[in-house]
């Protein structure tokens, strides 16, 4: 942490170094580099196939790369489980939303928050002062997040009836609950119509603003990507095609092959 | 769409319940709670020990209902646990001459023990491979405690005979009224205590699980341990209900914690609502009356009558007991505003 403060501001937040994963003889990411900096929204395209679910699960710790490494502020996370991820600081929401559906809107959020508070059973079950204070505490946080999210109509509501669009809300709301620094975002944009996809992108940029985290966007929606991100990264076939500004990715000749064939078509 | 995010996105293991619907209002616990405490006063000897009983088994309903409503997994193996707890009580005490009160806490430690301990294998199984691994625990159970090897203590397949206690202090009631009395107040320190558990902070940790797991391990929550602990509770609970029930008994002998009994608990918990504490008490009056009325309707047919009895609960209220509290709220709610 201290460390982290004190580095120069161009070190990167997150760097992957060369992440190759291999099931069984297909590989499906092969030796892909890039870094994150502070405060970035980085864009993480391709076409189906092209490995950027399989780098995500990597961030995420669900698969184990081959080779590589991947580093939080200059450590390791290729040793933690995954449910030691969300404690240095990488939240994430997934590709479908991944709620508890039987819970409310606040009890969800109030999940999130299972990273940064303690507790145990006995502590729990007698509800000690600590554990009222903590709980206190707790609420105070999440009604803060569900007011930011403009959610608070429904905290009390449980989650399985809420419209996609809400349940996508929440989970953010969730994300944000553990204080990321890095959000993991799982393409946002699914399932969602033309103006709910800018009120997204809307959205995330807000949030990156005022909350100062750095967002990991990976999107098929190419209008989102290429209207928020400050940096993008191709990739096709599991290698790193091109990396650059919006502009520069869009104009590069090997991007616009993999999406459209080849020019001459 | 990755294996991983197939499985984030499949339906929970257990329709569960929202965690606010899952205790009574205040209005109501006062009055259960009255009637509780007031009842016993006016009834005979023999009402009283059915009382406890209800008592006994509701508290053995509610483990089991943390473990499954709470944190979504199943056990059919929950008479193992609470036959661990009521050897330990009657063995501490006629053994080793230490006071009843003293052995329930000892068998709550030591089922939470051997809870925790099942739970780490059980960690790799799920819905019903899960409980199919418990049923095996409730098989194997009556006839460990049948070995020559531990027959010094356990008395074999005799079993052994409890002695009830007195009312302490030289309280003018009744040994049965006394423990009932005695049981009571546990079954509200631990419902408590259950409530307070399933709103905190780890509770939440188990519903997450129970509806998500991989979502749930993205927070930070630590699955396998979580798991582990919901089996421990559960068993630390039963093994203080069978403490209790081997002191109400007065006996204990290793064909009374069969598999039956496991079934027994699962059928309350079905019949009471699944998640839904409260309902553990309903579930557990359903298994102690039901068969005596079948009983009263026919001597010969009293197991068919049973069953047809349950096809109807199931039939007419999926969810239990909570179904029918939820409809007569509504219909309170209705009268009021008229």
């Amino acid at each position: 942490m201290t460390q982290a403060q004190l580095a120069p501001t161009n070190d990167p937040l997150l760097a992957v170094r060369d992440v190759s994963v291999v099931f069984g003889g297909i590989v499906a990411l092969n030796g892909v580099s890039f870094d994150m900096q502070q405060g970035q929204i980085l864009g993480l395209i391709g076409p189906n196939g092209a490995g950027k679910t399989t780098l995500f699960n990597c961030l995420s710790r669900l698969y184990q790369p081959s080779a590589g490494d991947i580093l939080m502020e200059g450590c390791s996370i290729l040793t933690r489980p995954p449910h030691r991820i969300a404690e240095i600081g990488i939240g994430r929401t997934f590709q479908n939303v991944a709620l508890f559906p039987n819970l409310s809107v606040l009890d969800n959020v109030r999940v999130g928050t299972h990273a940064r508070t303690s507790s145990d059973i006995i502590s729990d079950s007698l509800r000690l002062a600590w554990i009222r204070r903590s709980e206190k505490s707790v609420n105070t946080k999440v009604h803060e997040i569900l007011a930011y999210l403009n959610l608070e109509e429904v905290a009390h509501k449980a989650v399985s009836g809420l419209p996609f669009g809400t349940q996508k809300r929440v989970e953010l709301a969730r994300a944000l609950a553990a204080d990321p620094k890095i959000l993991l975002l799982d393409e946002p944009a699914g399932g969602l119509n033309h103006e709910e996809v800018y009120v997204l992108g809307d959205l995330i940029r807000r949030i990156r603003d005022d909350r100062h985290v750095t967002v990991l966007l990976v999107e098929h929606h190419m209008g989102l990507v290429m209207s928020i991100a400050d940096h993008v990264v191709a990739l096709n076939f599991g290698r790193k095609l091109a990396e650059g500004t919006p502009a520069q990715v869009q104009a590069d000749p090997d991007v616009i092959k993999a999406y459209l064939g080849s020019k001459d078509q | 769409m990755s294996a991983v995010e197939e499985i984030a996105s499949q339906a929970p293991a257990v329709e569960a319940v929202p965690k606010r619907a899952m205790t009574l209002s205040s209005g109501t616990t006062f009055v259960v709670v009255l009637l509780l405490l007031v009842v016993p006063l006016f009834v005979k000897n023999f009402i009283i020990f059915q009382m406890t009983m209800l008592l006994i088994y509701g508290l053995a309903v509610l483990a089991l209902n943390i473990l499954t409503g709470g944190s979504g997994q199943f056990s059919l193996g929950q008479s193992a646990f609470y036959a661990v707890g009521a050897y330990t009580s009657a063995i501490l005490m006629e053994q080793y001459n230490i006071n009843y009160a003293l052995t329930l806490p000892v068998a709550g430690v030591i089922c939470f023990g051997f809870g925790f301990l099942f739970g780490q294998p059980a960690l790799r199984l799920s819905g019903v491979y899960l409980a199919l691994a418990t049923f095996a625990l409730a098989t194997a159970m009556p006839q460990i405690l049948k070995l020559g090897f531990f027959e010094q203590w356990t008395g074999g397949v005799q079993g052994l005979v409890v002695t009830k206690p007195d009312a302490p202090f030289g309280l003018p009631m009744s040994q049965d009224m006394w423990l009932y009395y005695f049981t009571l107040a546990i079954t509200i320190a631990i419902y408590i205590f259950s409530v307070n558990l399933l709103r905190s902070r780890s509770g939440r940790a188990f519903m997450a699980i129970r509806d998500n797991e991989i979502a749930a391990s993205a927070m930070g929550i630590d699955v396998a341990t979580y798991k582990t602990l919901a089996f421990g509770v559960s068993a630390g609970i039963t093994g203080v209900a069978g403490g209790l029930g081997a002191i109400a008994v007065q006996f204990v002998a290793p064909d009374s914690y069969t598999i039956v009994l496991a079934i027994s608990l699962f059928l309350g918990m079905v019949v009471g609502g699944v998640g839904w504490l409260p309902g553990s008490f309903v579930g557990a009056a359903f298994i102690i009356f039901v068969p005596n009325i079948a009983e009263g309707i026919s001597k010969g047919l009293s197991g068919a009558v049973f069953g047809v009895l349950l096809f109807l609960v199931i039939f007419l209220v999926p969810h239990g007991s909570r179904q029918v509290a939820m409809v007569a709220q509504q219909l309170l709610g209705k009268l009021r505003k008229n």
